[in-house]
């Protein structure tokens, strides 16, 4: 059932069936190492090459998930999936042996909530059985298309975020299941006129504070009702300017915010300073910490919004600003139903 | 004495650059051009020949001393073939710096593989 | 503070946004600069020493440079530098050298002519084509008030 502005909520809600997470070494060795299912040491995933190696993490990714949810792969009726290279090339070349209808998704570091949020909408109208919804990123490959080559000698800014190698996968079907998906708030593109490449979080914060905003009025619901309020990868500024703009608002969440890209690496030991980014940031954290918690029953209702900024190096070249965009998914835990 | 001399001329003009750096938001390719313009017009009002002679490599290793080079090809061949030298004297000025670049930079790619940050 | 925040985003980025300590920074720069020169110079007369003439004592001077500076990028250990050292790495001809070994590198997976070939010089290209279009510029000023008239 469509609500308010730019929300749907599902009656019956969208079982998530299975999940996993496979990081890299750095992530590996973060606050959240104990909580992925995979943590692969070798970079290029036994690849060729950076692009190669984020393929192969993808397909690794899928199987785990499918199996992870006691599946097989003729079970599942769609992909959706997606990842931040140009024309999707880790998804395409990852995904193809699986032999199973893809939609290839492009949300910039927000694909997981585009995936989510796709993936929920096919499932409750019944078009599907069981859908695998996916990303990832890469560190390597995203330096490499977006900044510079990696043996190239830069000074990184403190409000820049380091992109997670890694990422994680979703099953959802109609029944049964470990938590469920009961509402979706999709974002808009807001433009707040950033140019700052190295400052990610600030172009992003203002669409998750329209996204949040937006989410609430359309339930009727506040801050409270949720245990956490989780953003993508806003990383440490990020976090202050969404909680500023939603403040101006008149919405408080300082208690409930938690950001992914604060979560997953420790800042001043592994020195990523302002936080992590990447669409394996938001998937990889949900896909632990995040899904065991609600799994667990600690948490019951959880707002997931990862964040993206999207823009490519050509239109950054062409001085051109870098707007953000940020879906909602709602997530529950089982135990909250009835 | 040269040593103390380039060491602090090097130095300084490295600073002034990470000032640079740390105020605008310049990425390092901008600021690498910016130095070797800055070079060949230091060279051609005849600055960077004195403080290449006061500071030694202090002067001489930063890139700026590759614009100094640059213009030094140029006015040279001017001097000696007339209007042509503006087409000659730059690449040849700049050769050994740009060959020796370019062909250890090929060399290194055959050798060594792209390794990643940790 | 008047209007919302999205009136003026830019300077409220800015207030929120921490900025890397400049002292630390400029005075990393400076010694490791200065270091890199200094240790040209001692290659330079060294060579001197060898009895060469002050041109090509400098050229040598160069290509030593250039090629401790390739052999340090291609073990990962110049970008390592760079992050301490910043403009320290960036300026001296070692910086040129890294930016033109490093692409060259990280592009060989994608072929000789459109990897190593093309993206060989996407940061040493503008260096040059800026460094000899000035040049010739000025050049062409000093053709014309010393020659032409």
């Amino acid at each position: 059932m469509y609500l308010g502005e730019a929300s749907i909520e599902y009656q019956d809600g969208v079982y998530i069936q299975g999940y996993a997470s496979i990081v890299g070494e750095k992530e590996g060795q973060g606050p959240l190492r104990s909580l992925f299912h995979d943590v692969e040491n070798d970079p290029l995933f036994g690849g060729d090459n950076w692009e190669d190696a984020e393929s192969r993490l993808q397909l690794r990714i899928a199987n785990t998930t499918i199996r992870e949810a006691g599946l097989e792969l003729k079970d599942i009726r769609y992909v959706f999936a997606g990842d931040l290279l140009g024309q999707l090339i880790a998804t395409s070349f990852g995904l193809k042996d699986l032999n199973i209808p893809l939609f290839g998704l492009y949300g910039a570091c927000s694909t997981m909530g585009e995936s989510l949020s796709l993936g929920s909408i096919c499932v409750s109208a019944g078009h599907a059985d069981h859908v695998l919804c996916m990303t990832s990123s890469h560190f390597a490959s995203a330096e490499k298309s977006f900044r510079f080559p990696l043996g190239y000698g830069t000074q990184r800014k403190l409000s820049a975020t380091w992109t997670v190698t890694g990422g994680g996968g979703v099953i959802l079907g109609n029944s049964g299941g470990i938590a469920r998906i009961t509402g979706i708030t999709t974002g808009k593109i807001v433009d707040y006129g950033c140019t700052d490449k190295e400052n990610m979080g600030a172009c992003m914060a203002p669409a998750a504070a329209d996204t949040i905003a937006v989410h609430l009025s359309d339930f009727g619901r506040c801050p409270e009702d949720y245990d956490k309020i989780i953003t993508g990868d806003l990383g440490s500024i990020g976090k202050t300017i969404l909680l500023d703009l939603l403040d101006e608002r008149g919405c408080r969440i300082e208690k409930q915010h938690m950001d992914c890209g604060m979560e997953i690496f420790d800042s001043e030991k592994q020195d990523t300073h302002a936080g992590a980014s990447g669409c394996g940031c938001s998937a990889s954290v949900l896909c632990s910490l995040i899904l065991k918690n609600i799994c667990s029953g600690i948490w019951k209702r959880v707002l997931f919004v990862p964040t993206g900024a999207l823009f490519s190096p050509v239109s950054s070249n062409e001085g051109r600003s870098i707007p953000g965009i940020a879906h909602a998914v709602v997530i529950e835990s089982l135990e909250q139903k009835g | 004495m040269i040593y103390l001399k380039a060491f602090i001329v090097g130095g300084l003009i490295c600073a002034i650059t990470q000032i640079f750096i740390d105020k605008t938001k310049l990425l390092p390719g901008r600021i690498m051009v910016g130095m070797v313009v800055i070079g060949v017009i230091l060279g051609a009002i005849g600055w960077y020949d004195k403080l290449m002679d006061f500071a030694g490599a202090g002067a001489g290793v930063p890139l700026s001393s590759f614009g100094n080079s640059l213009w030094k090809g140029v006015k040279e061949a001017v001097d000696k073939e007339g209007f042509i030298g503006l087409f000659t004297g730059g690449f040849k000025a700049g050769a050994v710096g740009t060959s020796a670049a370019l062909i250890f930079g090929y060399i290194a790619s055959l050798i060594f593989n792209p390794r990643t940050k940790k | 503070m008047t209007g919302s925040i999205k009136e003026h985003y830019d300077s409220y980025v800015k207030n929120v946004t921490p900025t890397a300590s400049t002292l630390k920074n400029v005075w990393n720069a400076f010694w490791i600069g200065g270091l890199i020169c200094t240790f040209g110079q001692l290659l330079l007369e060294g060579f001197l020493a060898l009895g060469m003439d002050k041109d090509t004592a400098g050229y040598y001077e160069m290509v030593c440079l250039i090629l401790s500076s390739v052999l340090l990028t291609g073990f990962g250990i110049y970008s390592k530098m760079a992050k301490y050292a910043g403009a320290g790495t960036l300026v001296p001809i070692t910086g040129f050298a890294n930016s033109v070994a490093s692409p060259a590198i990280e592009f060989k997976k994608e072929g000789q002519v459109f990897g190593v070939g093309c993206r060989i010089f996407s940061i040493a290209g503008p260096v040059i084509l800026y460094g000899i279009f000035a040049s010739w510029v000025l050049g062409l000023i000093y053709w014309i008030t010393h020659y032409v008239f």
